[in-house]
């Protein structure tokens, strides 16, 4: 190979470039950069410096103002309450189903399916479904009734429960798919060695298959929680949206379309995503303590 | 978990989905023994190992140590060791935790795990790797903390699955050394599965050749080498040369086959009458191209194929009748060079050919081609 000839000057600062990974292929970057950059950043960015244009006042007294109001600052810490139990729940709960479920046995695609179905509810209908199944006449309590285990209806809908079983059933199948496939990257040959030298399957389980998909469970449970954390129709429709649910997604919608102070309702969704990103940055830094490179299953 | 004197296999067997993957095993372990379990693959051997390290449920048969019925105890209460092909080592755990993991399962004291634990990586060479993750080893330092992992809890058994097959031929000649001084060192019964003749033929004390789930020969390398019970073993073993062929007269222990017209004596090996249909093995080392001068079992022949091979050349040769030989010689030969190929009787083995489907892929009698 000589330096580029004459009639092809380009070619050796093109094989230069492409060392560099720069080639004609970062074209298939485009839609993926357009959409970030027209979907996220430019909102972003727009409702950042909105957040410091309040109607009136100084840049951060719209911050100020939230943080002053009680009634306003309680948001954080009910959509916390609701928002981190439902995640861990979701993520405990995946775990054991999903450990018998790797591998192969028949009706698996069956189970899958049928476990995976509340994604495609929609939250409406989940809602609409957990107003008549645990509502005060609905089959549960009417159930309760019948055998008489309980004298009154409990209540389980238009309150916290209701929000919160809304968020497991919809919040459920990704925190399971994800755990599944985490597991399924794990060599099972490490727990048959484990058991020949002498782990039961306790052992096995804590020593061996838990450490290696703690990095999976951290990441699963800050999906599982993002979700969560923005819940907004069920604490509608399933919750008491002026009390108990009353959560920081409903607190930016009436500030952004009752009361249309946009600037306040940008620095409300600002704060939530501060929270959001501090409650990540917690988890990934605790699973950063753990083990987390290959783990030579087929995943 | 103690030593036993006695490691009894009883017509130990496996089904898979109605598919037979062992049939009725019967093996006994002596303690201090090296067995090989040989075969090519799908012949049953890595699902013998499974089974005995508790790994895979037995369906019939039982597993005896002493006189105490294993196959029912779960792996972790067997107190076997195991070599797994893949390794598996704990990715998550160092060198010095993973080699140390079945001294922790037992709950020994601290001192005597830490001991212990520097005693077997001392053996293995890994001293200057204790505080690494086995991803940060080469293929044969992770063979070695698997193999300190397996035998640091001093288990009456030792199971090995492949432990080489996954390293470079240079590596596994020094494992394979390696394996061996640790099994006359530490005295640890073991039982390893391979499929490759010569490791096993090198290693171990005694054979057990497979085919198709069920056990063909048991035996010494030097038996196994000499002597294979069929014709399945003895291709297996490295009988390259086999042939189809028709008893003329047996004589005791020794035939006459007719192939080609021509007459080879050989020795038989099993029952089969005069005129009856048999397989002929030779060893390509057995077949000598001096065989000017001799008058029985000599063939002529023309070399076609030559490979160097250091000390000697690997050569395949066409008869005047028609058939190929492969044959191993120091002596320097060209390909077309005329040759006569003499057989001593006692290396030429005759075998009953059994179902005529199996000896299908074999070459016909010379006499047939021509």
């Amino acid at each position: 190979m000589s330096a580029a000839g004459p009639g092809r000057p380009s070619a050796h600062w093109r094989h230069r470039l492409a060392e560099r990974g720069i080639d004609r292929q970062l074209i298939l970057l485009v839609p993926a950069l357009v959409f970030v950059i027209a979907l996220f950043l430019y909102p972003f960015f727009y409702g950042l410096s909105l957040s410091f244009q309040p109607t009136d006042g100084g840049p951060f007294s719209d911050y100020a103002r939230f943080f002053s109001d009680a009634y306003e600052r309680g948001t954080i810490w009910i959509t916390l309450r609701i928002a981190l139990p439902a995640a861990l729940l979701n993520v405990l709960a995946a775990v054991p189903i999903a450990y018998r479920m790797r591998g192969r046995f028949r009706g698996k695609r069956l189970v899958t399916t049928l476990l995976v179905v509340p994604i495609t509810l929609g939250t409406v209908l989940t809602a609409q479904g957990l107003l008549n199944f645990l509502g005060p006449t609905g089959w549960f309590n009417r159930i309760l009734l019948a055998t008489h285990l309980v004298d009154e209806p409990v209540r389980l809908t238009h309150n916290y429960w209701g929000v919160f079983f809304s968020l497991v059933i919809t919040g459920f199948p990704f925190a399971f798919l994800l755990v599944l496939s985490y597991l399924s990257g794990i060599d099972p040959t490490l727990e048959r060695a484990a058991a020949t030298l002498g782990a039961d399957w306790r052992r096995r389980f804590t020593r061996i298959t838990l450490p290696l998909l703690m990095p999976g469970l951290a990441t699963t449970f800050c999906l599982t929680f993002v979700l969560a954390f923005s819940v907004f129709p069920s604490a509608v429709l399933v919750g008491n949206p002026a009390g108990e649910t009353r959560v920081i997604s409903l607190a930016a919608y009436q500030a952004a379309y009752e009361q249309y102070d946009y600037p306040y309702a940008s620095a409300i969704a600002m704060i939530m995503g501060f929270v959001e990103l501090v409650v990540i940055a917690v988890v990934l830094a605790a699973r950063s303590r753990f083990y987390t490179g290959a783990t030579g299953g087929k995943g | 978990m103690s030593a036993f004197s006695q490691l009894r296999l009883d017509g130990v067997s496996r089904r898979f989905g109605g598919q037979d993957a062992l049939t009725d095993l019967d093996l006994t372990i002596e303690t201090g023994e090296f067995i090989a379990l040989l075969g090519p693959s799908g012949c049953g051997k890595s699902t013998a190992l499974n089974c005995l390290a508790g790994l895979l449920p037995l369906t019939r048969g039982s597993i005896w140590q002493d006189e105490r019925r294993i196959d029912t105890l779960p792996p972790e209460r067997r107190g076997f060791g195991m070599v797994f092909q893949s390794y598996a080592l704990f990715p998550h755990l160092t060198v010095r935790a993973n080699i140390a993991f079945g001294l922790r399962m037992r709950r020994l004291p601290k001192e005597e795990t830490r001991r212990r634990t520097a005693e077997a990586v001392r053996l293995v060479r890994l001293e200057d790797h204790v505080d690494k993750l086995p991803g940060q080893l080469s293929g044969g330092q992770q063979q070695r903390v698997a193999i300190a992992r397996a035998v640091v809890f001093e288990p009456s058994l030792v199971l090995m699955d492949e432990p080489l097959s996954n390293l470079d031929a240079k590596l596994r000649l020094e494992m394979r050394t390696e394996i061996r001084r640790l099994h006359q060192s530490l005295g640890l019964t073991t039982v390893y599965v391979t499929h490759d003749q010569e490791e096993a033929l090198s290693l171990a004390d005694r054979l057990v050749v497979l085919r198709e789930g069920r056990v063909q020969q048991i035996g010494s390398p030097r038996e196994l080498h000499t002597r294979p019970a069929n014709w399945h073993v003895a291709d297996f073993m490295g009988y390259r040369n086999l042939w189809r062929g028709r008893v003329a007269r047996r004589d005791g222990s020794r035939a006459t086959v007719e192939s080609s017209g021509q007459r080879l004596l050989g020795e038989a090996v099993g029952d089969f009458a005069d005129h009856a249909d048999v397989v002929v093995a030779v060893r390509p080392e057995d077949i000598r191209v001096d065989g000017a001068g001799e008058t029985s079992n000599a063939l002529s022949a023309t070399i076609e194929v030559v490979e160097y091979q250091g000390r000697e050349l690997a050569a395949e040769a066409r008869t005047d009748t028609g058939q190929s030989l492969h044959l191993r010689t120091e002596q320097r030969i060209a390909p077309g060079d005329q040759v006569k190929l003499a057989i001593d009787p006692q290396r030429l083995l005759v075998y009953p050919a059994g179902a005529t489907a199996e000896t299908d892929r074999l070459a016909d009698t010379p006499a047939a081609t021509r």
